[in-house]
């Protein structure tokens, strides 16, 4: 399945039959997943698939116990988030990206604001930091006039955004999305996968992890099927349909026992 | 609102283009309609300290209608006295609160420096400036411990700085009562150095109307602790470990260093706190300082901190500290019986609580 990518050169993150034990709880095993530049891989599966441990270990929570973890190639070993981001590899969390109550330029540089001093004397410069801030989300295609608007005033999927752009404007060349929909309604996903596509344009390898096949299919390259730990299929785009993508995610038979199931008792008369 | 009113402002676009098919020349966006009606009252209103600042007027007026003399020189010097003794340890237990933690221990902890400071100069014969410089030393050990307790344990800074205040109130009776016989140290005055720090830190100055060298210091702090908060590094992470700690942590800023070293600060400033006071009156009772705590905490509140972190100012906290002391001092002109400060210290901690959490809600609900 490697070499699936190898036509787009080396990918920039890759896993190569990793797997992770929690003591004797197998939690990943035999995974193998890339994303090369300006591409979108999308990694599908369902509550207790093994996503939340396979993202772990992509941004340098978790390290994994057997496989490979490629960077440009090149065999790796995270051991700290930190490096992980230090290697271009940014995870934005679901609700864990941005401080509600602080500003939109607050939040976009805390943790590296950028500075001016007189001597010893070092403060945050608030207009360079206030303008570009503004910059990178116009480039996304969002215009705040107000760059001290709190971030709980902003919707969901602005809120991503944001995180999305601050992966981008401190030099990820990967990101990691986790299910950036899954709290976001119809609209509001929409935005959040236009933003997805534009970091794939932008040169982008973008990981997005997700269990609403609805929204991994338009923007998807590859679409990589997680059950129980195992990879259930690896597909390209055009590969396979959404239908089928939708039936693999849910466990296809299992699916279909359940339709059966519930269709059998809503046929029961309401009175007995 | 009509029901049509309410579904049609559902269905307005999103702040964002329709998506370009080239990205290099960045889409121009539509400017979203729903920024232009900030006002500036509105802009006003989302700083925290908007409601200290309006009771603030409030409280001085009224009592300037008891008594006039209340806003001459002579009162101002009087309810700015015990406003800054006060709003110096507030400024800091509000970084500490913006911080996401608290500091029950910060009250007697003026207290055990002013006793530390005075042991050391008049039982061991120390320099005094030596003594001072040990006490603040001992004072960030404190911090420290109670930093690193509650970073290392995860309990609630609530419970912890609990036990380090029964800990040092014990402390202070034990080894006062031990050393000196007595429940209280005099005769601070009598050591070496004594004039040259009291002029520093106990003094007063404007001769006529003798204002109060700790008002000064108060200023000071209130202004540093101001731009720190908004102009430095230090200050945004101050917001972002109390706003989300987590959230902060994956972003890079060091939780831990920051929360230890606003629990270093906030004992270092409330020890300074109580050094001043102890070279003042140059004499400390074992009791000083019990229950201060509170005072500081709720100026905190008045002045737009909330309780769960990443919200308030200094500025803030020193305008509650402003309104304490003039309902002490006020209630005092009024010719009242003055053992009603404390029901108007919780009134006041109410209604500024109530007022702030409107002005918030309203602040972020005009903005929606």
């Amino acid at each position: 399945m490697t070499e699936t990518i190898a036509t787009n050169g080396t990918p920039l993150l890759e896993v190569r039959n990793v797997s992770k034990y929690f003591g004797n709880v197998v939690a990943l095993k035999d995974i193998s997943v890339g994303v090369g530049a300006g591409q979108v891989t999308c990694v599908l599966g369902d509550n207790g698939a093994g996503k939340s441990t396979f993202i772990k270990i992509l941004s340098g929570v978790y390290q994994h116990d057997e496989g490979e973890l490629l960077v440009d190639g090149e065999e790796t070993k995270f051991s700290s988030p930190r490096e992980a981001k230090e290697r271009g590899i940014a995870t934005v969390f679901q609700d864990l990206a941005t401080v509600p109550l602080m500003s939109i330029w607050r939040n976009f540089f805390l943790g590296s604001e950028p500075t001016k001093n007189l001597g010893p004397v070092r403060w945050i410069d608030v207009k360079q930091a206030q303008s570009t801030m503004v910059g990178e989300l116009r480039k996304m295609g969002i215009d705040v006039r107000d760059p001290d608007q709190p971030v709980g005033t902003l919707s969901g999927g602005e809120r991503q955004a944001v995180a999305i752009a601050r992966a981008v404007y401190f030099g990820a060349k990967v990101l990691i999305l986790d299910e950036p929909t899954s709290a976001l309604g119809v609209k509001q996903s929409g935005v959040v996968l236009r933003y997805v596509a534009q970091a794939r344009d932008r040169g982008l390898g973008v990981i997005f992890i997700t269990h609403n096949p609805h929204h991994a299919y338009p923007v998807g390259d590859r679409f990589v099927v997680l059950n129980r730990g195992r990879l259930l299929g690896d597909w390209k785009k055009g590969e396979i349909s959404r239908d089928e993508l939708i039936k693999m995610m849910s466990g296809g038979a299992e699916l279909d026992a359940l339709e059966h199931e519930l269709g059998r008792s809503l046929d029961q008369p309401a009175g007995s | 609102m009509t029901p049509q009113d309410s579904t049609s402002t559902g269905s307005v676009p999103t702040t964002t283009t329709p998506a370009a098919d080239v990205p290099p020349p960045a889409p121009e966006p539509l400017a979203d309609e729903r920024l232009a009606h900030i006002s500036a009252t509105a802009r006003l209103m989302r700083r925290p300290e908007i409601g200290a600042l309006l009771a603030a007027i409030v409280v001085a007026i009224f009592f300037w209608t008891q008594n006039s003399l209340f806003l001459k020189l002579d009162g101002i010097a009087n309810w700015t006295d015990v406003a800054s003794t006060i709003g110096i340890p507030a400024v800091v237990v509000a970084l500490l609160m913006i911080g996401g933690e608290f500091d029950l221990s910060a009250g007697v902890m003026t207290g055990s420096a002013g006793l530390m400071m005075g042991i050391l100069a008049t039982e061991v014969n120390m320099n005094i400036w030596l003594a001072i410089v040990l006490t603040l030393i001992a004072a960030s050990a404190v911090g420290f411990m109670n930093g690193y307790m509650v970073m290392r344990t995860k309990l609630p800074s609530f419970i912890v700085t609990l036990a380090t205040f029964f800990i040092l109130q014990g402390v202070n009776l034990g080894v006062t009562k031990a050393i000196t016989q007595q429940v209280s140290v005099s005769g601070i005055d009598t050591a070496a150095g004594y004039s040259s720090a009291n002029k520093i830190f106990g003094g007063s100055f404007w001769s006529p109307h003798d204002f109060r060298i700790t008002v000064l210091w108060w200023i000071a702090i209130t202004i540093v602790a101001t731009w720190v908060l908004a102009r430095t590094r230090v200050g945004n992470w101050i917001f972002g470990v109390g706003g989300d700690a987590n959230a902060a942590r994956n972003v890079g800023v060091p939780v831990q260093r920051v929360k230890i070293g606003l629990f270093m600060t906030t004992s270092f400033v409330c020890a300074l706190t109580g050094i001043m006071i102890a070279l003042r009156l140059a004499s400390t009772q074992a009791g000083q300082g019990v229950g201060d705590e509170f005072q500081f905490i709720i100026a905190a509140v008045v002045g737009g901190c909330v309780l769960t972190g990443g919200f308030g100012s200094a500025i803030g906290a020193s305008l509650g500290a402003l309104i304490i002391g003039m309902a002490f001092i006020g209630i005092q002109f009024s010719g009242w019986n003055t053992d009603w400060r404390f029901l108007f210290l919780g009134v006041i901690l109410l209604v500024a609580v109530l007022v702030n959490n409107y002005i918030r809600k309203r602040a972020e609900g005009a903005r929606r």
